[in-house]
Order: C-alpha cells, then sequence, then structure tokens
C-alpha cells in the first residue's frame, strides 16, 4: 500500500528561528495521525505548509504520489482543513457560505451537497441563518461542514473540537471515525485535549520547538515508552 | 472625600491610552497628518483655478460633475479590490480561501469583476442623477468616454494591487491605504483644475501620473471640444506600467508572506 501522504525532511525558518526541523512521516488511507507538541512546537505551522499557505524552506510533500509544490491547485481538490481559529464571513448566512466554497472547489449538485452536510454537522435548521449569530459550537460544525464540501481524501484539523459541548464532541468523534474506517478517509489533527485524541488517533507525531521528538502507531509508542495512555506519554516524552 | 467626578489622573489615563496607540500605529499617523494634507493641497488648487477666472466659463460647473464622476469611478474600483481583499481579512477567511483549489490570479480576476461591478453601480446612479438634477450628460463623449474610463479602471486596480501587496508585507496597519493611497495621486491628477495650476514641481510629478492626462483630456474634451489622442496614449503607455509594476509587486508580497507565515497572521 503506498501512502496517500508522505513528508520528507521538512524544514522551515522565519529568520533564525527553526520552526520545523527535519520533520518526516507518511499517512495511509485510513490513518488518523494526532499532532501534539506544547505551544510553540510548530503543529500549526506543519498544518499551514501541509495546505501550502506557508512555503516551506526545503523538503518534499507528496499527495497520492505527486508532488504538491508543483501540481498544488490539483491536490488541494482532494485535501480540506478546519479550525477553531478561523471563521466564515459573519454577514452571509450559512447556506451562502457554503455555496461560495462550493463554488471553489466546483462541486456538482451544490444544493442537495449542503443539505446532506447540513443535516451530517446539524445544522440544517440554521440554513438561512446569518453566521454571525452562531455560537461557538455551531461555528465550528459549519467550518466542518466547509471541510467535507470537497469529499476530502485527506482532512487537516487544528483542533478540532475546541469550542465544542461534550455532546457533540463525541459525536464529531465517531463521525471521523466513520468516515475513517467507511470511505477511508484520512485525518491529521492537533488538539490539546489528550483524552480525546486518544479515543480517535491510530498514529501520533510528538513535536517540540519544530523537532520530531516521537513519531509512530499509537499502540507501538505506548509500549515503547511504557506507557498506558497518551497523556503518561505526553509528559514523558516532553517533561 | 474625593470628588470622584472629574479626577485628572484617571482622564489622563485614557489620554495616555490613545498617545500609547497612536505612537505604536504608523496608520494613525497617517490619518493624523495625510489627510488634511491632501485636504489643504487640493481645496488649494481648485481655489487657485478658480481665481483665474476659470468659473467664469460656462461649463465650470460640467467640468466639476464629470470629474467628479470619473474620480469616483477610479476610487470605487480601486476600493472594490481593496476593500474586498480587507474584506475577507476582516471575517477572518483568507486562509479559507487560499487552500481551496482557487490560484492567486483566479482570486484577483474575481476580485476585478466586483470592482467593476462597483465602478458601474457609482457611475450610472452619478450620471443619471448629473443629468436630472444639472442637465449633464456626461454619455454624449462616446467612445473616448469609454475610452478613459477604461484606463482609470486599470490604474484603480494598480492601486488596489498596491494596497493588496502592503497589506500583506505590513499586515492590518496597513489596511488604511485601502482610503488613503489613491488619494496620494488626487493633487497630481488634476481631477478639479488644470495641471497649469500646480506648482512646477508638481506639474513634473503630474507627467508621470497616468490620471492627470486622463483628465485633461477630459476637460479638452468639455471645454474645447476636441480629444487630444497623444494624451490618452501617455496615460495607456503609464497605466500599462503602472500595472505590470504593481501586479509585480503584489506577486512579491504574496510570496513573501507565505514565506514568512505572515499570511497566516493577517486578522488575527
Amino acid at each position: 500500500m503506498y501512502p496517500i501522504l508522505k513528508v520528507e525532511n521538512l524544514i522551515k525558518k522565519y529568520g533564525n528561528k527553526i520552526v520545523l526541523s527535519g520533520i518526516s512521516f507518511e499517512l495511509y488511507p485510513s490513518d488518523i495521525l494526532g499532532i501534539i507538541g506544547p505551544n510553540g512546537a510548530g503543529k500549526s505551522t506543519l498544518l499551514y505548509v501541509l495546505l501550502g499557505v506557508v512555503s516551506p524552506d526545503s523538503g518534499k510533500i507528496y499527495y497520492f504520489g505527486e508532488d504538491f509544490l508543483k501540481n498544488r491547485n490539483q491536490i488541494l481538490y482532494k485535501v480540506s482543513f478546519a479550525s477553531q481559529y478561523i471563521s466564515l464571513p459573519y454577514s452571509l448566512t450559512i447556506e451562502e457560505n457554503l455555496k461560495v466554497f462550493a463554488h471553489l472547489y466546483e462541486i456538482l449538485e451544490v444544493d442537495k451537497k449542503i443539505d446532506e452536510l447540513l443535516n451530517l454537522f446539524r445544522l440544517f435548521n440554521k440554513k438561512k441563518t446569518l453566521t454571525r449569530t452562531l455560537s461557538s459550537g455551531e461555528m465550528m460544525r459549519l467550518n466542518l461542514a466547509r471541510a467535507f464540501l470537497n469529499d476530502p481524501a485527506i482532512l487537516l484539523l487544528d483542533e478540532p473540537t475546541a469550542g465544542l459541548d461534550p455532546e457533540y464532541i463525541k459525536y464529531i468523534r465517531d463521525l471521523f471515525k466513520e468516515f475513517s474506517q467507511k470511505r477511508k478517509l484520512s485525518i491529521i489533527l492537533t488538539s490539546h485535549q489528550l483524552g480525546e485524541l486518544e479515543k480517535i488517533i491510530t498514529k501520533v507525531l510528538l513535536l517540540k520547538e519544530g523537532k520530531t521528538l516521537a513519531y509512530g502507531d499509537l499502540t507501538e509508542l505506548f509500549q515503547k515508552f511504557r506507557v498506558s495512555t497518551l497523556e503518561e506519554l505526553y509528559f514523558k516524552v516532553f517533561v | 472625600m474625593r470628588l470622584s467626578i472629574f479626577r485628572p489622573k484617571r482622564i489622563w489615563g485614557i489620554v495616555l491610552r490613545h498617545l500609547y496607540l497612536l505612537k505604536h500605529s504608523i496608520s494613525r499617523w497617517i490619518d493624523l497628518l495625510y489627510w488634511p494634507t491632501v485636504d489643504l493641497l487640493l481645496w488649494g488648487f481648485i481655489t487657485l483655478y478658480l481665481q483665474r477666472g476659470f468659473y467664469q466659463e460656462g461649463k465650470w460647473i460640467y467640468q466639476f460633475l464629470g470629474a467628479l464622476i470619473f474620480w469616483n469611478i477610479l476610487i470605487r474600483a480601486q476600493q472594490g479590490l481593496a476593500v474586498g481583499f480587507l474584506e475577507d481579512i476582516w471575517a477572518r477567511n483568507l486562509l479559507h480561501i487560499f487552500i481551496s483549489p482557487l490560484t492567486i490570479f483566479e482570486y484577483i480576476a474575481g476580485l476585478f469583476i466586483y470592482s467593476l461591478f462597483k465602478a458601474f453601480v457609482a457611475s450610472i446612479l452619478m450620471a443619471f442623477l448629473a443629468f436630472f438634477v444639472f442637465n449633464f450628460k456626461i454619455w454624449i463623449q462616446g467612445m473616448d468616454v469609454f475610452l478613459l474610463t477604461l484606463c482609470l479602471i486599470i490604474f484603480a486596480w494598480s492601486i488596489g494591487l498596491l494596497t493588496m501587496a502592503f497589506v500583506l508585507i505590513f499586515g492590518q496597519e496597513a489596511e488604511i491605504l485601502a482610503w488613503a493611497l489613491a488619494l496620494l495621486f488626487l493633487p497630481f491628477s488634476a481631477v478639479f483644475y488644470p495641471v497649469e495650476v500646480l506648482p512646477e514641481s508638481f506639474q513634473s510629478i503630474a507627467k508621470i501620473v497616468p490620471t492627470s492626462y486622463i483628465f485633461e483630456t477630459f476637460r479638452k474634451i468639455l471645454l474645447e471640444g476636441y480629444t487630444p489622442y497623444i494624451f490618452i496614449g501617455k496615460a495607456y503607455f503609464l497605466v500599462f506600467w503602472y500595472f505590470l509594476l504593481s501586479v509585480g509587486i503584489f506577486l512579491i508580497a504574496f510570496n513573501f508572506a507565505k514565506k514568512t507565515g505572515k499570511i497566516t497572521k493577517i486578522g488575527e
């Protein structure tokens, strides 16, 4: 089986500060990779480099076996992203916002797709509501609905459950698992909620000051570091 | 017991809060110093023009109305681009845009079309108002008006792209340029007065500002009844270089923002 995403020796500096130092990893269909590290570890920068909004200084990124820097626009049809820290225009309704992005991804049968996603993320009754009236949890669900518009093969998520209440955290977690198992969706996510992360991820990448401190299958890392939870692993590696 | 309504120290605290803000903000300094300068120069030159007796010519009101309509086309087109970009920043939506398959050229093309729409709506409204209220028909000049308008719009796009480039380099602090940058060209553009009113040093600058030729042409058409095509040619020649330069600067700024990661921070 070939990796759906292969990252080789990624280096990124801001001035003299090294933000990513030789990051390498692979992602296969259905993998859910958690990127963990303290603030300033380079997690968000890594996601932005993987999305092509920040250019790396060196290293290679291959999606579906193709060089990302050479085929960025084609590849982005099958890659998506959602973050708690990025919103959608407040003055547009939920439906209008999704329609704009449906055009950017050249989605066919836009109305049907939007209805399907609004049902999936339990926002259908707010379809005509202005985005500015949404709570932070609803906003995150809208971001997730937007991220699923293009039926991504790889989904990158920055703190996807921040702002959600426990009921929705469980719902979204189950949804990610289902998409990962049934539709072979691969997910990369960052989160500080280690307990939540442990319930969903299959692989983990531990970053500190841009360097990989540990990477591999979750169960293998648990055995290697002789720990039984992600929190224990975190403290063993970082403290 | 101390009088609690007006305590000088507390009032000074409020003044300090704004002085500190001013200390760290170039855009607020621009706001403080730039607008009075532009206003003074603009109205000073208009007064000089009127003082020379031009107001006695019967068409001077049409000249002002026409100039106002043309200037508004430029401003609407420029802001359609620059403010359109800022709207995505204010909405913290820029990252969503740039992680989609959309290319930067497609994004700019979308903003160009929107800016055309804004300029069209504003110009139609102003042209009809000028006709119904002042009996001024700007459209009777036909093709020449179209040529001038097109040139103005391309220049407006150049200024819009430069504004966007500055925002990408300096962050949201530079957003005031969306309103200020076009006005930098206003005193030299001879919008409401001919170039000859300007001091010599200003006239030299006006020679490299395409809008000065556009507004001079408009005045010649209106007051003297002929179209100096050489002026239109000069305007297009200059606008071509301005546009090329602004596209180049914008692309450099865009790549700079991607390289430094600024693109992910703008609007935070």
